[in-house]
């Protein structure tokens, strides 16, 4: 477990310190930075598995570390790390390339899941990201758009959403709709890409709407 | 004005002891009372060191040949200032008003008598003198400190780049055009060239003094939007100080509680959240009773309701019952199932709206539950099933606990 590799992202010092005993051994936290620009240097110095990040910083937040080095580093993972809860600033970090997204009132125990999860490749929805893109994708588009397939979720994919906003773990999804844990994390991960690749124009414009949830 | 001129004589005017026992020259003021009418004798008969009766023997002589002595008497009055810390006088105001008016009067028909072809662009002339000394008159000294420097910023600084000094000379030569179109027609029935004379003086006028206007309005705008400013950050310091330290200094006292700390600190985050970034539902809405529940959950049992609602509708009898339901779903869950975390899940599909409550706790057996408690039966399945809803309840000992309720809309 703790071989995976983390960089603690967050510009209060006393969270930063919080977190790096909270997650004990169960990481290895090999960097911290308090804001974008030394974030950048010390992803670049250490190229870390994952990146925890706090999406709300001076000088451009979460979102210009993941602009600055998310493409030259395909090695490394983003989760998303928030106390505000707005729809556009989450939905902005998720489209610019983070895996997951995660309230900071998250327990010790499910915040080192979520980090293993996310460096083993998985997505990391928490129920209110959950809730946020059955809420985007809810009403079906008035015009038949260019790409479908990108645009519109699986009833399958609703239904593992719909669980996961309910509160249900992977494994439980699994077990209620009879299918493996594999393939939970397959419909969350393309319910991902969906939510990254797609032109939805309700997707910003519900967004920009709903400052809160 | 202030100039002294070498006929002053001190000590010679004793009508008013003590005012002119200084060797200073004294301001000029209205002096009302110790006047006859208005004190404007005196007080120019003070500030020149003269007699009174002089001076009143020359306004006579003024108003007997024309009537221009009682004209500039009344301008005196209007625009003397009276000395700081004087009564009003010994007229009431309406006379002050009433004679004013009669000598208004006076001078214009005399006027008339004397000039009466000059009478037309005479009236005009009066009367905006009058409306501007009536300004003058009725600011306070503070508004006539800000008049005196916005004429002076305004009209100068607007002349000085090229664009200002054409406006200026624009303005100026309509204004004579108009002056001279109604000079050059004494014809009186000409009412049409009278009208558009006017309107070229007028667009004149606006040119003339346009940006003053503006920039006098926007300096009240801008003055305005300060006082907003500072009220709002009143009405922030003073929620801060009622929630925020409140809550600190409750935190501080029961430190050593973590489960009454995490309560405290879990109401506030929902107080400040509401004040940030306000509830976007609206109240009578389904979204906004559920939260408001949870919220009341959260306080009331020291646990934390995570809250995820997708789509809103309208709250009816039937889903206030649901409402109803899923809080004492989550009642229960924070008495019985001794964990400190609950789901609320609440979705708005077409006809119908599906609320999930559910608990990762001890869980129980359903076909344990004595008949007689009230809890799950009456309070949950009764009551959304008497609104026409179902209630389903999953539940084994040591898996946790959900409970549906579905209400079709």
């Amino acid at each position: 477990m703790s071989e995976v590799r983390v960089v603690l992202v967050d510009d209060h010092a006393m969270f930063r310190a919080g977190v790096r005993s909270e997650l004990g051994t169960r990481v290895t936290v090999v960097a911290e930075a308090g804001d974008p620009a030394s974030a950048v240097t010390a992803i670049r110095e250490t190229v870390p598995d994952v990146v925890l990040l706090d999406v709300h910083m001076p000088d451009g937040g979460g979102l210009a570390v993941i602009e600055a080095v998310g493409a030259d580093l395909p090695g490394t993972r983003f989760l998303a790390l928030s106390v505000s809860d707005a729809a556009e600033d989450v939905i902005a970090l998720i489209r610019a390339g983070a895996r997951g997204y995660v309230t900071k009132t998250i327990s010790a125990d499910d915040l080192a899941d979520a980090i293993t999860r996310v460096a083993d490749g998985d997505v990391v929805f928490s129920p209110r990201l959950a809730g946020f893109v059955l809420d985007a994708f809810r009403d079906t588009p008035v015009t038949p758009s260019v790409d479908t397939d990108l645009d519109q979720l699986t009833p399958r994919e609703r239904e593992v959403l719909r669980l996961l906003a309910r509160g249900y773990a992977y494994k439980e999804i699994a077990a209620e709709l009879f299918i493996s844990i594999k393939t939970v994390e397959t419909h969350a991960s393309n319910v991902l890409r969906k939510l990254q690749l797609s032109s939805r124009h309700q997707l910003t414009r519900w967004a920009a709407d709903r400052r809160m949830l | 004005m202030r100039e002294a001129t070498p006929d002053r004589d001190h000590g010679v005017v004793t009508s008013a002891p003590g005012l002119l026992a200084h060797t200073a020259v004294p301001r000029l003021y209205r002096r009302p009372d110790s006047g006859l009418i208005g004190g404007v004798v005196t007080g120019i008969a003070e500030h020149l060191h003269v007699r009174r009766r002089l001076v009143r023997a020359v306004f006579v002589a003024l108003t007997i040949s024309g009537g221009l002595g009682v004209a500039l008497y009344g301008a005196y009055w209007i625009v003397l200032p009276t000395p700081p810390g004087s009564g009003r006088g010994r007229l009431p105001v309406w006379l002050e008003y009433l004679i004013g008016g009669i000598a208004l009067v006076a001078a214009v028909s005399g006027v008339f008598l004397a000039v009466p072809s000059g009478g037309r662009l005479f009236l005009p002339t009066l009367l905006a003198c009058l409306g501007g000394a009536l300004i003058w008159r009725q600011a306070t000294d503070v508004e006539r400190v800000r008049l005196r420097r916005l004429s002076r910023t305004s009209l100068a600084a607007e002349g000085t780049d090229t664009l200002g000094r054409v406006r200026l000379v624009a303005g100026a030569v309509l204004v004579i055009a108009g002056g001279a179109i109604v000079l050059a027609r004494a014809d009186f029935s000409a009412v049409r060239d009278g009208l558009l004379a006017m309107a070229v003086t007028i667009v004149g006028l606006a040119l003339l003094t346009g940006p003053w206007w503006m920039r006098l309005v926007a300096q009240l705008g801008a003055e305005r939007s300060e006082r907003i400013r500072s009220q709002e950050r009143a009405d922030i310091a003073a929620h801060l100080h009622d929630s925020v330290l409140q809550t600190l200094a409750l935190i501080q006292r029961n430190a050593a509680s973590p489960r009454e700390v995490a309560r405290l600190a879990r109401g506030q985050e929902r107080e400040l959240r509401t004040l940030l970034y306000g509830t976007r539902t609206a109240s009578g809405q389904l979204a906004d009773q559920l939260r408001r529940a949870a919220a009341e959950v959260e306080d009331g049992y020291a646990v934390s309701v995570e809250v995820v609602l997708v789509g809103d509708v309208v709250l009816t009898d039937d889903l206030s019952a649901a409402v109803d339901a899923a809080r004492e779903a989550m009642v229960n869950a924070a008495k019985h199932s001794g964990v400190t975390a609950v789901s609320l899940y609440a979705e708005v599909q077409a006809g119908v709206v599906d609320i999930f409550v559910k608990d990762r706790g001890t869980g129980f057996d359903l076909a344990g539950v004595a008949e007689d408690r009230q809890g799950v039966r009456g309070s949950i399945v009764g009551r959304v099933e008497r609104h026409g809803g179902s209630v389903e309840v999953s539940s084994a000992p040591g898996a946790g606990t959900e409970i549906h309720i579905r209400m079709p809309l």
